[in-house]
């Protein structure tokens, strides 16, 4: 039984990770019809930035609850600008070209990204600072620690606040606007560019956020670790009903769930021929599982079956 | 050539399939009668079965082993041209099948299963090649219709990362079934692999023809070039099969194409599994020639790489993909023996290490081929019709 709270709450507070992401990948998807696979890697480099000015802040004497915020201000700002970028040079000059163009251009982004960041950073793991002394709680026998606490509540409330953002401002009823239909959007006097570059940073700075958050619960960050977390994070979207807001939470967390109550029942279940170290392999299968049951997601409406 | 006799008409076949590969060069279609075709024809293939040999003078054995590579990612690349190029689907875990297609390969061909099954198979499973090869083409092929089966009724984007994740998966499988029964080995891959051998010659160990003595890597690089040939035959056939046509009528449009009859799953389906057999055949090859495979050949790096050729030369045309094929295969080489020593002399120490750039260089030119010549650097008709920005955004 403390086994299966464990794997709950690990599953719970990891969902809550691939929930942020996933947001990003749902917006952008809502709004242009395109998955960004570059996505991924602006989380590797939000949580490089993060790590990397944490490092230089604390280095210089910076009390550590001041350099926390500074410093992932400057990994959202930073991938803020990465996200406009990106936007503007891969995606916005191709528009209106056949589909597989901007993919193929995403591709390309996401494996320059990850080549200048191994060239920046290096091939090594990266060490999280330890800020928060880890005092660990007990819940009925499991274990929870604060940076995992902190985690989920943040997580949590920065969905709250995406959520007021799209459906309470004026912004926000732009980007509902420009995804239901862009030229009727344009001519109602909605700038579409602003919008669509508004929402990639936007969705930028979640990544950021879950950059940071992801090292800060497992200590380490590495140039390589935006590509399964992208992978993870877009089935996260699928299974919640791509271009859905709700449904990208939801996704992100149950597949956080699917994930480490399968990964820590796996081997009981198989009698030990399959081990934890098949978990990455989880969320592909939810991924082949709902295209084939259940295309639309969970919450989704539609998916149209163009080309 | 094989050693096998071909019925006369076939060879010519595939040869000259194989001259028009190259020959839609514009330079060539210029100067060319059907007289001086033939020559051209007849020139270029001697030039194909001297360019061992003149390799190993001028650049050394160890060029004639990367000159071998390249045909291999020749065939790969003419392999996902099918999928991404003439039916429009983006593949990204190509490399996947050709992992398929080698440890295949390696299993059926190798000591190693006497571990995992000393009973059943006290030396290990030795097929012979001939065997072994359609068996890993099938495989992948299966693999492939698994995998489609489930997303090709949807988005084409769906495809993309499907494949990019089943890519991965492979890998993790490859890497984690050493236990508890050891089908891979894990990390440390599967050695003493059987060598090609054909009628009864064996490609591992040098062969006396007619007083010239031929080294291994020049006899694979004849069975490569045999089966490149056979891979530029079936595209081409393909091409302008029905079949082709209708593919490519998705590709442009595949609600028009439903439209007019076609069965646009299926079709995208064959397409799909189509690759993903050319893959493992190519795979196959792999591991015979290398003797060792380990799931660290077979990343996505690799599947990118393969993507690249076929479209930096031009998707849809089978010219340009064997144009991209010989680019990016002899790049790293070029890379490692000039961009280390530039630097040295230089900066006095290796800054970027020739991997990285290599792959920042392929990420680069996926962007900026798409951006401004997405069609590829020799484009075929209608492709670049298709891929034109302009043109479409005056339609619209």
């Amino acid at each position: 039984m403390e086994i299966f709270l464990q794997q709950i709450i690990n599953g719970l507070v990891q969902g809550s990770v691939y929930a942020l992401v996933a947001l990003g990948y749902t917006m952008v998807y809502g709004i242009l019809g395109l998955i960004n696979f570059a996505h991924g890697e602006v989380v590797m480099i939000g949580a490089m930035l993060a790590i990397s000015s944490l490092t230089a802040l604390l280095g210089i004497g910076v009390p550590p609850l001041l350099a926390l915020p500074l410093s992932a201000g400057f990994a959202m700002l930073g991938c803020m600008a990465l996200g406009y970028g990106i936007e503007r040079i891969a995606y916005r000059p191709l528009r209106h070209a056949p589909r597989l163009a901007p993919l193929i251009t995403a591709i390309g982004v996401s494996i320059v990204l990850q080549n200048l960041a191994m060239m920046v950073w290096g091939r090594e793991y990266h060490s999280f600072p330890q800020l928060i002394a880890n005092s660990p709680h007990s819940i009925g026998g499991a274990i929870i620690n604060d940076i995992q606490i902190i985690i989920f509540i943040l997580a949590l409330a920065i969905m709250a606040g995406l959520m007021l953002l799209v459906h309470r401002t004026r912004l926000g009823r732009a980007m509902r606007a420009v995804a239901e239909n862009q030229h009727a959007a344009q001519l109602m006097g909605v700038d579409i560019n602003r919008v669509i570059s508004v929402t990639f940073m936007l969705g930028s700075a979640l990544a950021a956020v879950a950059g940071m958050m992801v090292s800060a619960n497992y200590g380490l960050a590495h140039y390589y670790m935006g590509f399964l977390l992208g992978l993870k994070a877009f089935t996260a979207a699928v299974l919640g009903g791509i271009g859905n807001l709700r449904g990208a939470m939801l996704g992100g967390l149950l597949l956080g769930l699917i994930e480490s109550l399968g990964a820590g029942y796996i081997g009981d279940l198989s009698g030990g021929v399959f081990g934890s170290n098949y978990q990455d392999v989880f969320a592909f299968f939810v991924l082949i599982a709902v295209l084939v049951f259940r295309p639309s997601g969970l919450l989704g409406e539609r998916i149209a079956e163009r080309a | 050539m094989s050693h096998r006799p071909l019925c006369g008409s076939l060879r010519f076949g595939l040869l000259a399939t194989l001259l028009r590969g190259f020959y839609s060069v514009k330079a060539l279609e210029f100067v060319s009668g059907k007289h001086n075709a033939r020559w051209a024809f007849w020139l270029l293939l001697a030039a194909l079965l001297l360019l061992p040999f003149f390799t190993d003078a001028l650049l050394g054995r160890g060029w004639v082993r990367i000159v071998d590579f390249a045909m291999l990612y020749i065939m790969l690349a003419l392999g996902l041209n099918i999928v991404v190029g003439f039916a429009g689907l983006l593949d990204l875990g190509y490399i996947a099948f050709f992992a398929v297609g080698a440890y295949c390969y390696a299993l059926a061909g190798s000591p190693h299963l006497a571990l995992a099954f000393p009973m059943a198979f006290p030396d290990g499973v030795h097929l012979s090649f001939w065997m072994i090869l359609p068996l890993a083409a099938l495989l992948a092929g299966g693999f492939g219709v698994l995998l489609g089966a489930p997303t090709l009724r949807l988005r084409g984007d769906y495809l993309a990362i499907v494949t990019l994740g089943f890519g991965e998966i492979i890998r993790i499988f490859l890497n984690n079934l050493n236990a508890p029964v050891n089908l891979t080995n894990g990390p440390q891959g599967i050695s003493r692999i059987d060598p090609v051998s054909v009628a009864d010659v064996r490609l591992s160990v040098t062969q006396e023809i007619f007083g010239i003595s031929l080294p291994s890597v020049h006899l694979y690089f004849y069975l490569f070039l045999a089966f490149t040939a056979l891979v530029i035959f079936a595209s081409q056939r393909l091409e302008r099969s029905r079949i082709g046509r209708a593919w490519m009528a998705i590709r442009e449009d595949e609600i028009a194409a439903s439209a007019m009859g076609i069965n646009t799953r299926n079709l995208k389906l064959l397409a799909f599994a189509m690759g993903a057999m050319f893959g493992g055949a190519s795979g196959a090859l792999f591991a015979g020639f290398q003797g060792f495979v380990s799931p660290e050949s077979f990343s996505l790096m690799e599947s990118i790489m393969v993507l690249c050729m076929v479209v930096l030369g031009g998707m849809g045309n089978i010219a340009g993909v064997i144009l991209g094929g010989v680019l990016l295969a002899v790049l790293p080489e070029v890379l490692r023996h000039g961009v280390v020593p530039l630097q040295q002399a230089l900066f006095g120490k290796t800054i970027v290490d020739p991997e990285s750039l290599r792959m920042l260089l392929f990420g680069g030119a996926l962007i900026v081929m798409m951006l401004y010549r997405p069609a590829g650097l020799l484009p075929s008709r209608v492709r670049r019709r298709e891929l034109d920005t302009d043109e479409i955004v005056e339609t619209v």
